[in-house]
């Protein structure tokens, strides 16, 4: 799985409260969450952001809350990963479990908002061809890989109880 | 052969030997939601096909962070909630009852018991020697159905207490020292657990409030040993059966090991927006409050509303700050009636909201103007957590709080007192 877009890179310890407030808690519906993405931090990010775009953050991404909304609405947004030195343990889960990457390299430092990355899932690869770099996050485990390439943890236990 | 008290617990349960860093796939003890995860945990049951839940005497669903409802999409949340509850049998615990973690510790958790809860908080249970810890939607989905999750065996940090906590200072201070120490992702995934003579001069009400905060700091699970002081409050509230005694081992491996001597502790408060920019009080004074909130499932106990009480008895709130304080849930409510608390409450002008999780995370009863500053029993700053980015919250004690309320700026309780 190839995932190629530009970044919006953020700071250390953004956490679910700004990625998405309290007070949206009660929408249900992914392109309503989508809209209100990081609205906390950047408000103009879901009007900004494109298809396959990467956010590149600082340690801690996505601290506090157990919210899944969270990666919903970065999913939903069109992010199609994050990258960061470390994740909240929380919010890690959550975002396989609902089929967005998270890759953890402390190598991305150098990265600027804007930037061209791509991500190669399987081996875990970021590529960034403007700054002619790669930089190695660890790959997943065949069972996580699973879990994303479904879409989530409910599309997956859906095709094995199908089966 | 020894083991940490989270190896240790991961090993009764699952019936093998568990160590740090392995995978396991552990029973749940308790499964539960609260209103604003809980939907999206219904809806993934219903969307996985799933219709039973494995385990529904142990299945809980609480209405407390939206409660009551300030918007209708909230109570038709709520609606949702209450139709599940009784399709299958799962308990529900209605607006009104209080906040989900107190109540897991009133009613349901015990020592040795795996806990998945809903609430990145749902780490307070450790306070009792429960491995209790906070999962996404999808995943408490999966362990309702199934009665089982995966849990990764987290390693261990050894928070070694001694000597005892001086007047005017509380386990919201110790906790938010350890934070300052450690960093907000400083145990990242780590268990954090607590030893130590002093451990013995903590109440179970405090290590409550203690656990509670450990995943400020990132870690998986805040663990107490249970001792007679667990066995004591498990009787005091009917469950004196689900005690029993568990420790680490002597020797076991930890990652690292911080001594805090409790008896040279001061006041502190955690300053806008991260919980880990910790501050002691004295260098804050005079930092104009315009709300004081005194509540949430680590703040509004009925030790901490003693504690609010006892600096608020006979004095007004300082006609620029506003006093709110919501007991932790319906026991604590009618306890504090009967102290007097209540009373003290509003005489002194403060406001009594309903138990629940009230102005904590921004949704009503308490929402923050541009500029304003709080400062909160609750247990977290993060910018925007009140319902407005342009609002400032600081975080202390209850007795910090109601000094606050007294003098309308930051103050050392201990001035009060």
């Amino acid at each position: 799985m190839r995932i190629k877009g530009k970044v919006h890179k953020y700071g250390d310890n953004i956490d679910t409260d700004v990625i998405l407030p309290g007070k949206y808690l009660s929408l249900s519906d992914a392109g309503e969450l989508a809209r209100h993405c990081m609205e906390g931090i950047d408000p103009d990010f879901s009007s900004r952001v494109k298809s396959g775009d990467i956010i590149v953050a600082g340690p801690n991404f996505g601290s506090g809350s157990s919210r899944e909304h969270a990666p919903v609405a970065i999913k939903a947004a069109g992010v199609g990963a994050i990258i960061a030195p470390s994740f909240a343990r929380i919010f890690f889960r959550n975002a396989i479990n609902i089929g967005l990457p998270v890759l953890e390299t402390d190598e991305a430092d150098e990265v600027e908002a804007g930037d061209l990355l791509e991500v190669d899932l399987e081996k875990g690869s970021i590529i960034n061809p403007s700054r002619n770099r790669v930089y190695q996050a660890a790959p997943y485990p065949h069972a996580m890989l699973d879990i994303i390439f479904a879409g989530g943890l409910v599309e997956y236990t859906q095709q094995r109880l199908g089966k | 052969m020894v083991f940490t008290l989270a190896e240790k617990i991961l090993g009764l349960k699952t019936g093998k030997e568990c160590r740090g860093g392995e995978i396991v796939i552990a029973p749940a003890d308790l499964v539960f939601i609260q209103d604003t995860t809980g939907p999206l945990t219904v809806r993934q049951f219903d969307a996985m096909g799933f219709t039973k839940l494995a385990n529904p005497k142990r299945s809980v669903l609480f209405l407390d962070h939206a409660a009551p409802c300030p918007q209708k999409e909230f109570a038709n949340d709520h609606q949702l909630m209450r139709d599940f509850a009784r399709r299958t049998g799962a308990f529900l615990s209605d607006v009104g009852e209080g906040v989900c973690h107190q109540l897991v510790a009133e009613s349901w958790a015990g020592p040795g018991d795996i806990v998945v809860g809903a609430d990145s908080h749902t780490v307070t249970a450790g306070g009792l020697g429960a491995f209790a810890s906070g999962f996404g939607s999808s995943d408490v989905a999966v362990a309702w159905a199934l009665g089982k999750t995966w849990i990764r065996v987290p390693e261990s940090f050894l928070i070694n207490l001694s000597g005892s906590l001086t007047r005017g200072v509380y386990s919201k201070d110790l906790i938010l020292h350890l934070i300052g120490l450690l960093g907000a992702d400083g145990a990242t995934y780590k268990s954090l657990e607590f030893g130590g003579e002093g451990v013995g001069n903590l109440s179970v009400p405090d290590r409550l409030t203690v656990s509670n905060m450990a995943i400020e700091a990132g870690a998986k699970v805040g663990l107490f040993p249970s001792d007679d002081l667990t066995r004591e409050y498990l009787e005091d509230h009917g469950r004196g059966e689900q005690y029993i005694p568990l420790s680490a081992d002597p020797g076991a491996a930890y990652e690292r090991v911080l001594d805090i001597d409790l008896s040279v502790l001061e006041p502190v408060v955690a300053r806008p927006h991260t919980v880990d920019n910790v501050a002691p009080i004295r260098g804050l004074d005079n930092t104009p409050v315009e709300q004081a909130f005194i509540g949430t499932c680590t703040g509004g106990r009925l030790e901490d509303l003693a504690e609010v009480a006892s600096v608020l008895k006979g004095k007004q709130r300082h006609p620029d700050t506003r006093l709110l304080v919501a007991p932790a849930s319906r026991q604590i409510l009618s306890d504090a009636i009967q102290a007097g608390y209540v009373q003290t409450v509003i005489e002194a002008g403060g406001i009594i909201l309903p138990p629940g999780c009230a102005a904590c995370l921004g949704m009503h009863q308490g929402v923050l103007g541009d500029g304003e500053s709080c400062l909160s029993t609750a247990n977290r700053n993060f910018l925007g957590r009140m319902g407005n980015p342009n609002g400032f919250i600081f975080l202390g004690s209850p007795a910090s709080a109601a000094a606050a309320a007294i003098t309308g700026h930051i103050t050392d309780p201990r001035e009060l007192m």
